[in-house]
């Protein structure tokens, strides 16, 4: 832990992986409350998934037909997009096939990327880094790309608040009042697309996954508020990011997966406080 | 205004069917403005698949639905609506204030937080369902009764010229039962009401017409609806049928 303060005044990597942490938190922080409290957290993980397939096929494309403007980051936004509007649309239309039509994406849009990339020649590496990340290794233009989606998220988040409120608590009253739900909810579930994207190609899907539920998870048991939650949510992924990335440091173990442990265990902690105190 | 002197609900030749299932058959009747009107049946009936043919919110096969004289759509921001509760997240994290404030949607700007007039208006009608000291409070903390009131709030932050509740009694102790219907009453004298329930004991002392629905629908000035009437409704279908085939009572059936 000393090394790790020790050394974040003097290396960059380590300041950018601090500051990556806290950017995601913002983004993690609003988009996975709505997706909780909507209950599509199911949704989003298909949506990160998919992604990979996007990815693939980008590299593929890059790599054998020498399409240098492509890169992976290209592919997952289109994968992610598609992926959102035709889960979105699903949901919306036929409930009762949602769950098999998202596995059926998830599973594909993994096979996909997994054949493109094993035909890509050249030293293939990334797959791992698609999948858990590495949040030491982020440039200056990710964060950037950070920032700027989290001013995309913060301004949709305050201006369309009472609509997003209204279209996932009750959608069916929302549309009486005149509200385009539809609308509403596939920009819902860009925005939740584009936060998995953006961050999947920073920290990797599972940590997204991870990161768009533990802590929101935590907020919901105490929160009587949406914005109470996404508050502390952001708060508490902060929290995650930060101190997944300080104790990982010295043993030097991968800071992504010491994250996820850290929240995981304290999402458990949190379970068992308020069982304790709901019994009491 | 020619408007105002439409019926509230006018419902002609209006059959609805599910693929091959038909739920509603030759549905014709007309709801005046002042009425407090109770649509009763047994389950799977098409009590609350009535109510949703006259929000717009599911298309009839044939026929059609007016209110005050306009298409559903176009009434939307007359309707105060209430839904069953059972249909919503009880764990929402969400204030007494958040949920009422829902009725004042589709008001006045497309987005942006809500004007101190929607405030004052949700303070207004939370008061009157006498919810206001709870306005703070967690969706989630609040009891059934004080769930089904809310939601009657919400509706009523429309602004409405009728409301339309889907089984506002349903999960009430008769105690809160009582209070609900000396609420409705109250608001009897300046809206339309149209209610979804199963019970018809106290309906009939306080509604003015029952609906009765079993796939036919007919309707009731309260007074005539007798035992007999009641037995009809929740005999066998076949008795049912016949009841509406010999048209043998008097029903508003226009």
């Amino acid at each position: 832990m000393s090394e790790f303060l020790n050394d974040l005044g003097h290396y960059v990597f380590l300041q950018n992986a601090l500051l990556t942490g806290i950017l995601a938190s913002v983004a993690c922080g609003i988009i996975g409350t709505y997706v909780v409290v909507r209950r599509i957290s199911y949704i989003a993980d298909g949506i990160a998934h998919t992604v990979l397939g996007g990815m693939g096929a980008a590299l593929y494309l890059n790599r054998v037909y020498h399409w240098h403007g492509l890169i992976p980051l290209h592919g997952a936004l289109v994968a992610a997009l598609v992926a959102a509007v035709i889960i979105g649309l699903v949901s919306l239309r036929a409930k009762q096939r949602e769950d098999t039509a998202i596995s059926a994406l998830w599973a594909i849009g993994m096979a996909a990327g997994i054949i493109f990339i094993s035909r890509t020649p050249g030293y293939n590496e990334d797959l791992m880094g698609y999948l858990f990340g590495n949040i030491l290794m982020v440039s200056t233009g990710d964060l950037w790309m950070l920032a700027g989606l989290d001013v995309l998220i913060v301004v949709a988040g305050l201006m369309f608040y009472n609509q997003f409120l209204a279209v996932c608590f009750d959608q069916e009253f929302a549309g009486l009042r005149g509200l385009r739900v539809e609308v509403f909810y596939l920009f819902l579930l860009g925005l939740a697309a584009l936060t998995v994207v953006l961050l999947s190609t920073v920290v990797g899907i599972v940590m997204v996954v991870a990161m768009l539920t533990l802590p929101i998870g935590i907020a919901a048991l105490f929160c009587r508020s949406l914005w109470g939650m996404m508050v502390i949510s952001t708060i508490l992924c902060a929290i995650f990011t930060t101190s997944g990335l300080a104790v990982s440091y010295g043993p030097d173990y991968p800071a992504g997966a010491t994250t996820i442990i850290l929240a995981g265990a304290a999402y458990l902690g949190a379970l068992s406080v308020k069982w304790a105190i709901s019994r009491s | 205004m020619n408007v105002t002197s439409s019926p509230a609900i006018f419902v002609e030749d209006l059959w609805f069917s599910y693929g091959s299932n038909s739920i509603l058959e030759d549905v014709n009747i007309t709801i005046p403005q002042g009425d407090f009107v109770s649509i009763v049946g047994p389950n799977g009936g098409g009590k609350t698949t009535l109510l949703k043919l006259m929000l717009g919110l599911l298309k009839p096969s044939r026929g059609l639905a007016r209110i005050f004289g306009e298409t559903p759509e176009q009434a939307r921001r007359r309707i105060g609506y209430m839904p069953q509760h059972s249909q919503l997240d009880p764990d929402f994290p969400a204030t007494v204030m958040d949920v009422a404030l829902m009725g004042r949607l589709g008001h006045g700007r497309i987005f942006g937080p809500y004007s101190k007039r929607d405030k004052e208006i949700v303070a207004n009608v939370l008061e009157q369902v006498g919810l206001r000291n709870f306005r703070k409070k967690s969706f989630a903390a609040i009891s059934g009764g004080q769930r089904q009131r809310l939601f009657i709030a919400r509706a009523l932050a429309c602004e409405p010229d009728i409301l339309l509740l889907d089984e506002p009694t349903a999960n009430l102790d008769v105690v809160m039962e009582g209070d609900l219907y000396e609420l409705l009453q109250t608001l009897n004298n300046r809206l339309t009401i149209v209610m979804v329930s199963h019970d018809l004991g106290f309906v009939s002392r306080i509604v003015k017409s029952v609906i009765c629905v079993k796939r036919k629908v007919l309707m009731h000035p309260t007074s005539e609806v007798t035992g007999a009437i009641i037995n009809e409704i929740y005999g066998s279908p076949m008795r049912m049928i016949r009841h509406n085939g010999e048209r043998d009572c008097n029903c508003q059936n226009s």
